[in-house]
């Protein structure tokens, strides 16, 4: 059989990164996780609405929702911030430009989710 | 340097006539899309929670007014509707599920599921909020 590998790679000796699948997996993985956590967070907030601070404070500071809470934001994180790169890289071509939109998503991203897990963990740790 | 060539382009979506399969696909993209800007407004709430009563007071007024509640109705479907084109996907990913059949009636099932469940939810939250 003949050599498939490139004198270049021969030379750098490293082989591939062995992360061809790991966009994939962590789409699935998060889309996995996402489902039962988001039908406890959807009826947890409609079952709120209009409710006064003390009890939604209280409820949303309790440990396990709060764990709930928490677990939600960062698998929707991982899975948003996934999408929206396949979603980038489909329809922005101009390479700068796509450079920049995935740049900007991915600060848009983690700003979400830091400024919610800050909310719930003062909500959780007293205000 | 490069030279242009037109080259054969594979027929885009305006080509075809719509189909339920196909509007159902783009469905999963758009509401994807829309749930990704949609953290703003749950980040919004959170913070408001953990502002205080008064900043939290003036958020809640627009979420518990008709036309928050209509977002956040809409907001349900979408997150619902994503959710089912998802499992779908993953049943796709095990190789089942792709028989022209069964492509339709997932289809059909994403459309009438998300409404059924949508509704479902927030009879639920709200029959849950009145016995309590």
């Amino acid at each position: 059989m003949p050599r498939m590998q490139t004198p270049l790679s021969e030379v750098r000796g490293l082989g591939t990164a062995r992360e061809g699948t790991s966009h994939f997996w962590w789409q699935r993985l998060t889309a996995v996780a996402n489902i039962p956590l988001t039908l406890f967070i959807v009826f947890s907030i409609v079952v709120h609405i209009g409710t006064d601070h003390s009890k939604v404070a209280a409820y949303l500071g309790s440990p396990l929702v709060s764990i709930g809470l928490m677990l939600f934001i960062l698998s929707t994180i991982l899975h948003m911030y996934l999408g929206m790169k396949t979603v980038i890289e489909d329809y922005v071509h101009h390479e700068g430009l796509k450079i920049l939109a995935l740049m900007s998503s991915t600060f848009f991203c983690i700003a979400i989710g830091f400024a919610s897990l800050f909310a719930v963990l003062k909500l959780s740790f007293g205000s | 340097m490069k030279k242009h060539i037109p080259r054969p382009l594979s027929p885009h979506i305006q080509i075809y006539k719509p189909m339920l399969t196909m509007m159902m696909s783009i469905v999963h993209r758009v509401s994807g899309i829309l749930l990704y800007f949609g953290s703003l407004l749950l980040a919004w709430w959170l913070i408001a929670a953990a502002t205080g009563p008064h900043y939290f007071g003036i958020v809640n007024q627009h979420f518990a007014s008709i036309p928050g509640r209509l977002i956040l109705l809409g907001y349900t479907w979408a997150l619902v509707h994503h959710m089912l084109g998802g499992i779908k996907h993953l049943v796709w990913d095990t190789g089942s599920g792709l028989s022209r059949r069964a492509v339709e009636i997932w289809a059909w099932g994403s459309l009438v599921g998300s409404i059924v469940i949508t509704v479902l939810i927030w009879y639920l939250a709200y029959a849950y909020r009145a016995a309590n």
